[in-house]
């Protein structure tokens, strides 16, 4: 299994570990609505360097990810986050990653750990001219601080005027005196930022965001929360909520599509599937009464089955399971009562809008 | 983590204290902290039946789910109630304010098949 730079870190906090796309990465430390709470009151910090981070240069970089993602990279100014998805030729999603414009020829596209190999080899075999793709995930670290502390904690250590990185924006600085990358985004729902930066420099940079962070009540926040905070969100997992037999407009992120910016791949079979993408397609619904829904169950009306989960788990804040999955679309209305069979009996389930929180 | 002395111990993880003429059951702490925060409980009705090795109840936690098998063939009498609406009194206390259901045995030898705190430590460190 993979190790982070913060690996021995995370067990002397007595965590919790587990492989995570084969990484050995830490689900928890105090308790997963222990820090989940924290993300939402106070503030957390992740350690995420499993994420895949992979560099695309050239005077034909931008050409390439044109043809590679689904988003337009013409959106991207310098410090600028573009989300956005990759598709295969029939329009199923390889993966959902962000993509920083370093600069006019460099871009830092941060994907999924357990794909970061699958897409290296993909973009690599869609390179345009003398563009290149570099894998730099065992050269960065990444951390994410979130929770509506976090701009406070971070102020401690840096020079930047946070305030003025607005959501989906990243500036290069330095932070505890090392140069980073500090991008206003996450994966929490909450104010936040992600840091990527040399993986030499983890122990450091951790120590001292902790220490900033202790009059704030900061927590090291494992998988296990981020899990449970994304979900709370609505935000969806690769391997979970998408994957390549799902299409973006199938999944409710049809707003990451660009059809007018150009060719792409895709691209002819998304348009057919913008008008008719499916029979199923991404809902979200409530558990009512005791009971936790996960991915896997099968969703029914009356003795029909018309769906399954794709994730679910429990909410700290709403103190009840929620779920997300994908069922017939002319079942998809807030309000609308399903039932969803856990193990030997079933539990009824309100159909909501996302966010759940 | 802890194996609290003068309890009996199943391989399952739950643990049988004697309280005058009943056997009072929970899980131990080596279980709790597996699961994680546990979220909701389902225990039996009073009254029901078990034979040993069935499950009894449900735990379910933020992050997986796990049945509660019985260590000795029993008739339920009681069940803790407070569970339901705080089920997380099993992770802050399992050998105490944690603890699921009190029953009548139905044959108390079956108890010596159930290991003592010291063999459940072993067990626990073989594990």
């Amino acid at each position: 299994m993979k190790k982070t730079p913060l690996n021995e870190i995370h067990k002397e906090a007595g965590a919790k570990m587990t492989d995570f796309g084969g990484w050995e990465m830490p689900v928890e430390y105090s308790g997963i609505i222990d820090e989940h709470l924290a993300v939402r009151k106070k503030c957390g910090l992740f350690d995420v360097s499993h994420m895949g981070e992979l560099l695309l240069t050239g005077s034909r970089a931008e050409k390439s990810l044109q043809k590679i993602i689904t988003n337009d990279a013409q959106r991207l100014d310098k410090n600028k986050v573009l989300y956005t998805l990759m598709c295969n030729e029939n329009g199923g999603i390889i993966d959902d990653l962000v993509v920083y414009k370093l600069q006019k020829d460099s871009f830092l596209l941060v994907v999924n750990a357990s794909n970061t190999e699958k897409d290296f080899n993909w973009i690599k075999k869609h390179l345009d001219g003398d563009a290149q793709i570099e894998n730099m995930t065992e050269h960065y670290a990444m951390l994410a601080l979130q929770g509506p502390d976090s701009q406070k904690v971070l102020t401690k250590l840096t020079d930047l005027n946070l305030q003025e990185i607005n959501y989906y924006n990243y500036k290069e600085g330095k932070v505890a005196a090392k140069d980073m990358i500090i991008s206003r985004t996450g994966y929490t729902g909450e104010l936040g930022y992600e840091l990527y930066f040399n993986g030499e420099y983890a122990e450091k940079i951790w120590h001292d965001i902790m220490k900033a962070g202790k009059e704030f009540d900061i927590h090291p926040t494992g998988l296990g929360a981020r899990d449970t905070l994304r979900l709370e969100k609505g935000y969806p997992l690769y391997g979970n909520d998408i994957n390549e037999k799902i299409n973006p407009y199938q999944a409710s992120l049809g707003w990451v599509v660009k059809l007018d910016k150009g060719d792409f791949i895709g691209r002819e079979k998304l348009k057919a599937l913008k008008n008719s993408c499916c029979d199923k397609q991404r809902f979200a619904c409530v558990i009512q009464g005791r009971g936790v829904a996960r991915k896997g169950h099968k969703v029914y009306v009356e003795d029909q089955v018309i769906g399954e989960l794709s994730s679910g788990s429990y909410s700290p804040l709403l103190k009840k399971g929620i779920a997300m999955g994908y069922i017939k679309s002319d079942y998809i209305k807030p309000g609308n009562e399903i039932k969803i069979k856990v193990r030997k009996r079933f539990l009824e389930a309100e159909v909501v809008e996302l966010p759940f929180v | 983590m802890s194996v609290k002395e003068g309890l009996l111990y199943s391989e399952d993880h739950e643990w049988v204290k004697k309280e005058d003429d009943l056997l009072v059951i929970g899980v131990s702490d080596f279980a709790q902290e597996e699961l994680g925060d546990i979220v909701f409980v389902e225990l039996p009705e009073i009254g029901e039946e078990f034979e040993i090795g069935d499950s009894f109840g449900v735990l379910e936690s933020v992050k997986a789910v796990s049945d509660t098998f019985i260590p000795v063939s029993a008739k339920v009498v009681e069940i803790n109630e407070v569970l339901f609406d705080q089920p997380e009194l099993i992770n802050d206390d399992p050998y105490g304010e944690g603890w699921l259901i009190k029953v009548e045995a139905e044959d108390l030898s079956e108890l010596e098949e159930l290991l003592s705190a010291e063999e459940y430590a072993e067990f626990l460190e073989e594990a």
